[in-house]
């Protein structure tokens, strides 16, 4: 870590909740503004230690267990890796189940993250003076908030989608590499669209008090401001109106600004193409590029982890967890479990604002040209595409042929790689799995919040909440020492959604 | 109100998917049934504001009596290693192992609750040669002791509460919760791996909708399948001690109702079964583990019979995904004249 600068202040912020799992943040504070962070991954578990020398097939037990708010992506991508490994598709309508199963979890992630881990920071003692503060903390207050009256049961009603296609969540078996193991009647069917049908209306009715067409097709900031004004005329209240204005009052679209380049792996594959792209676009050079996953490296210079000399691609990962401790000789900087995966060297963003960026959404495409990646156009992300998924859920269900076969049968080879690249609620999530003699030798996993939440690497570049987080004001209240953790750097880590058991693993 | 019992949860080598499945609750939802149990959330990762200094404060103030702890919820492993030293996880904030600060919590509080296989015996985190060194609470896999040891008791006597389950179904813990809130939990509501009797009295197999599959022996043999999922694909129904099929998933859901077979998540070692997950390990063709209370000369005489006496209905669906031939006497001279 660097060392202090004069009129500089370090301060150890955490432990952070509302992010799924353990997280701490070190910050350098100058006068009343953050200087530099470093972002601390605090838990070990050693998954990719546990799968080798495992049954191929058991990753489908051992991965969803890595995390249980992604453990349908986390199934999804053990099950492509092994497809690949296999040389095998899946059936047409197992794809749409699978579509289905993940865009339901994707969804519910998305949803619990804006009423449940985000918005409440917005009710905090910190705000009380504001005018917009009563509010907020009516709606927004963990457990007492009417939100989470009305977001518990709509979440829990969306979830029936798995007891129906995949038996439970979290923790399925029903995810496999030829399709999913349950097959459905056309009465299934039927109740598949009610309860798509019925997330349709509570998102309508009190997320956004319009049509999700509505919102699917704003199509520039101009047109988003223009139909907040409309609304406003109107008298309709929404969640989405509230972040809004809340958004405004706090000027959250300067708050978070990381490197501006961003990375999708593309997800829901459908016939002809995914629904989302893959990609990368660097918004700061206005440049776009294909993904090249035979560029993505990850490097542990500033990890706790010991044994890779040099940046690796995940199929020469190695992971190898050492002390924990600082390095008494000073030689090995690490500071957090989680590696720091680039792309050409290149630390990236990821998430939903990354994934409709590279997808060329309009409203994305324009609220990035004008303020880059920050808080404000995650959040807007996040919910655009609760609009644009649920509406393509309704298509994939109605596509489902329930007398035709929801699952090919696979033969595994006893040597062979195999990768599954797709995209989790929080971003870009990819397994390498290498099989020798039957069994699994290596298996390397990169999360979503492993791009976002990565230490520093061998260049010293910063992973994206660190950029993000420099800058980062802190309220009057704040500044002195041992005072609470400073507001702003939690609307801005939680901007990310992260999910700390997700990134180390 | 007074008298409400408070409750801290806390996460450590976990995927937190307990916390997940139990915000899922229904009927009523989650802060519904908590309000009715009088319980006061003190803090749970999901569902507060307070982070950093406050909660290193409210710990604190826990730990030194200064604040009455009820119910202590563990979700998660709790992780020993590197050698040990507990560093693999250090409580963000405070540089301390997690370990340490849930054995001080454990020891003034009332109640102490293992929420998931993980907390309880170590669970999914201690698989494969457990790199993270982690332990349950108070089991190591199936051996009592864990971080608190074989004795430990809390305040009123009862060990550590082992909401067991890969996760836990969400009224697993609401019931057990309301339970210690009642008083009505005693030793005797618990089983040989302390688990609450409520669910474990019960097997997997009961109300499995392929049971007619399993009493003819018409199996199953790939994924997506019909059929009976004991006799090739791994399926552990028949010894696993919950109440899956009676007690439903997200609305209508099971492991078996989706397709795949139960792993018998509420034992303490089901994480390491010796063999691959997705089959049947057999001796002379006979499944090595039978339905558990059964004889197992009975067992292979009555399936041999069951085999003998397979409907071809039952022999055909078993190895289709979707039913072929429906129950019906005598198809063709049926009024409808209809054949599926």
């Amino acid at each position: 870590m660097s060392e202090t600068v004069s009129g500089t202040s370090r301060r150890i912020a955490g432990p952070f909740n509302r992010v799924e799992g353990d997280l701490e943040i070190q910050i350098d504070v100058t006068g009343d503004r953050v200087s530099k962070a470093w972002v601390v991954s605090p838990l070990y578990r050693g998954f990719e230690q546990i799968l080798q020398g495992k049954d191929p097939m058991d990753a489908l037990v051992y991965v969803p267990r890595i995390c249980g708010i992604c453990s349908v992506a986390q199934s999804v991508a053990a099950a492509s890796a092994i497809a690949d490994l296999a040389g095998v598709t899946p059936t047409q309508n197992g794809q749409l189940a699978t579509n289905l199963i993940l865009a339901n979890e994707n969804l519910t992630d998305h949803l619990t993250h804006f009423y449940l881990f985000f918005m409440p920071d917005f009710a905090r003692a910190t705000y009380a003076s504001e005018p917009w503060y009563p509010a907020a903390a009516e709606r927004f207050k963990s457990q007492t908030g009417t939100a989470t009256r009305d977001a518990l049961p709509a979440r829990a009603e969306f979830l029936h989608l798995m007891g129906l296609l995949a038996g439970k969540w979290p923790h399925s078996l029903a995810l496999q590499p030829g399709g999913t193991s349950k097959g459905i009647d056309s009465s299934d069917k039927a109740r598949l669209l009610g309860i798509i049908f019925g997330f349709r209306r509570f998102l309508e009715t009190t997320l956004f008090g319009d049509s999700l067409e509505t919102i699917a097709t704003l199509d520039s900031a101009q047109a988003l401001f223009s139909w907040n004004e409309q609304q406003a005329q109107k008298q309709t209240q929404s969640d989405f109106r509230h972040f809004l204005l809340i958004a405004d009052q706090l000027a959250l679209s300067e708050l978070g600004r990381s490197h501006d380049r961003f990375m999708s792996y593309g997800v829901y594959p459908t016939e002809a193409h995914p629904l989302f792209a893959s990609g990368l676009v660097d918004a700061g050079r206005n440049h776009r590029s294909a993904l090249n996953q035979k560029v993505i490296t990850e490097d542990i210079s500033h990890s706790w982890m010991t044994d890779q000399p040099q940046p690796s691609h995940p199929f020469n990962g190695i992971t190898h967890p050492g002390s924990g401790v600082a390095d008494p000789n000073g030689k090995h900087a690490g500071y957090s479990w989680c590696k720091s995966p680039r792309h050409d060297g290149k630390a990236v963003e990821v998430g939903a604002l990354a994934r409709q960026l590279v997808n060329g959404h309009p409203l994305i495409a324009d609220l990035v040209a004008q303020s880059g990646g920050n808080v404000r156009n995650r959040v807007i992300a996040r919910l655009l595409e609760l609009a644009l998924v649920v509406i393509e859920m309704e298509k994939w269900a109605r596509a489902l042929e329930p007398k035709a076969p929801f699952c090919n049968q696979i033969k595994l080879p006893d040597e062979g790689q195999g990768m599954g690249l797709m995209e989790a609620a929080r971003g870009s999530l990819g397994h390498w799995l290498t099989v020798k003699r039957g069994r699994i030798s290596n298996y390397q996993i990169i999360a979503p919040t492993t791009w976002n939440f990565s230490p520093r690497d061998q260049e010293h570049q910063p992973g994206a909440l660190e950029l993000a987080l420099e800058g980062a004001p802190l309220r009057a209240d704040e500044v002195a020492a041992n005072s609470r953790d400073p507001v702003a750097v939690q609307h801005i880590l939680r901007s990310f959604d992260p999910c700390m058991v997700c990134t180390v693993h | 109100m007074n008298g409400n019992l408070s409750l801290l949860w806390l996460q450590s080598g976990g995927c937190g998917g307990c916390s997940m499945s139990l915000l899922g609750a229904e009927s009523p939802d989650l802060m519904t049934t908590l309000a009715a149990s009088g319980i006061d959330l003190l803090w749970h990762p999901s569902l507060s504001e307070a982070c950093g200094n406050d909660l290193i404060s409210l710990l604190e103030d826990i730990i030194h009596g200064n604040r009455t702890l009820d119910i202590l919820c563990l979700e998660g492993s709790v992780i020993n290693g590197p050698n040990g030293t507990g560093n693999f996880h250090r409580l963000a904030g405070t540089g301390r192992p997690m370990r340490d600060w849930i054995y001080d919590l454990s020891l003034v509080a009332k109640h102490v609750v293992a929420v998931g296989n993980c907390a309880a015996y170590g669970g999914i985190t201690a698989a494969g040669n457990n790199p993270s060194e982690a332990t349950g609470l108070q089991y190591d896999e199936t051996t009592p002791g864990g971080l608190l040891g074989a004795e430990f008791t809390d305040k009123t006597g009862l060990p550590v509460v082992n909401i067991a389950g890969c996760p836990t179904h969400p009224n697993w813990i609401t019931d057990t919760l309301s339970q210690l809130a009642l008083g009505d939990m005693a030793e005797s509501s618990l089983d040989e791996y302390e688990r609450p009797r409520s669910y474990t009295d019960h097997l997997v197999h009961h109300g499995c909708p392929r049971n007619e599959y399993y009493e003819y022996k018409a199996s199953a043999e790939k994924p997506s399948d019909l059929g009976c999922m004991m006799e090739h694909m791994g399926c552990l129904g028949t010894q696993a001690r919950a109440d899956c099929n009676t007690r439903l998933w997200n609305g209508s859901g099971s492991c078996l109702r989706g397709g795949y077979a139960c792993i018998n998540c509420t034992a303490p070692d089901f994480h390491e079964p010796g063999h691959a997950f997705d089959r049947t390990p057999k001796v002379a063709g006979i499944p090595v583990g039978l339905p558990t209370d059964m004889p197992k000369a009975w067992f292979v005489a009555l399936s041999s019979l069951a085999k003998a006496a397979t409907p071809e209905r039952l022999k055909q669906n078993a190895v289709a995904d979707h039913i072929r031939l429906i129950p019906i006497k005598n198809v063709t001279k049926s009024k409808s004249g209809k054949k599926l």
